[in-house]
């Protein structure tokens, strides 16, 4: 089922748009609570969340640390700038790969629909150049597998150009 | 694609991809690249060489300028990226799925 929209916007955004079958109050606690934001805020298979925290509250801090199991790893650190349970979070967050990359701006919003939750999250970046940074660098924990494809990509289109 | 080695060791940069996503948004020239990447002049030249090589951007000359644009091999990764990213996400969000309907059975 292709429930999500991820869409750039302008130079500096990103919006990620996504349904939920279940009220905006569940869909808000498992962003918050860290026993619920541990099972499945992961990214690629293989990856797990050992050290999760979220104080939220306005000012309150965000770690969260991924770990694949075999010694590679990043973390996320940010600080929550506005709650309105259960519709409407506000966060800053950097990556730390080791170095922090610059602030993302992100907005998360939590809107009934039907007896479900559309949630739309929009990420602001400093820049244009940033969003791109971010867009290329968030991939580098998935690099593996994108050269096994860039390869497949470009091997087929060596073979067209002979 | 002029060269398959070219191309990964182009792409292993962080800095290159960085500035291939940048080239994502239209064309640049070099003065335009210094200042968004904190980069010198010559440095960034020397990325641009290499993606160049690797047929990853093409330049065309204007006066005393030589504009960088994607070359369709770099489109092609980019869009990758964001699939990249589409999938990571979508993993993720699949999860929740499965978080939410369990939170349900508890209540």
């Amino acid at each position: 089922m292709s429930k999500m929209t991820l869409k750039t916007e302008g130079d500096r955004h990103v919006v990620v748009t996504r349904r939920f079958a279940a009220p905006p109050e569940a869909v808000y606690r498992a962003h918050t609570e860290p026993s619920l934001i541990q099972k499945w805020l992961l990214g690629p298979d293989g990856w797990t969340m050992p050290v999760c925290i979220n104080e939220a509250r306005p000012g309150g801090k965000i770690r969260y640390e991924w770990t694949n199991g075999e010694g590679g790893g990043f973390y996320v650190t940010g600080e929550y700038l506005e709650l309105v349970p259960f519709s409407r979070l506000v966060h800053v967050e950097r990556m730390h790969m080791p170095d922090a990359t610059p602030d993302n701006h992100v907005e998360t919003t939590f809107a009934p629909d039907g007896d479900g939750t559309l949630m739309t999250m929009r990420m602001t970046l400093p820049d244009a150049a940033t969003r791109a940074a971010m867009l290329s660098t968030g991939m580098e924990h998935g690099m593996e597998a994108s050269y096994a494809r860039l390869e497949t990509t470009l091997k087929s289109s060596a073979a067209l150009n002979h | 694609m002029k060269n398959l080695d070219a191309a990964f060791s182009a792409l292993a940069d962080p800095t290159r991809r960085a500035i291939l996503a940048r080239l994502a948004l239209g064309e640049a020239t070099v003065t335009e690249l210094v200042e968004p990447f904190d980069l010198t002049q010559p440095a960034i030249s020397r990325h641009l060489k290499v993606l160049e090589g690797a047929g990853l951007i093409v330049r065309r000359i204007e006066g005393t300028k030589r504009p960088c644009r994607l070359a369709p091999a770099a489109v092609t990764e980019i869009d990758q990226w964001l699939g990249m990213l589409r999938k990571a996400l979508s993993a993720n969000y699949n999860r929740l799925d499965d978080v939410l309907a369990g939170m349900k059975t508890e209540e």
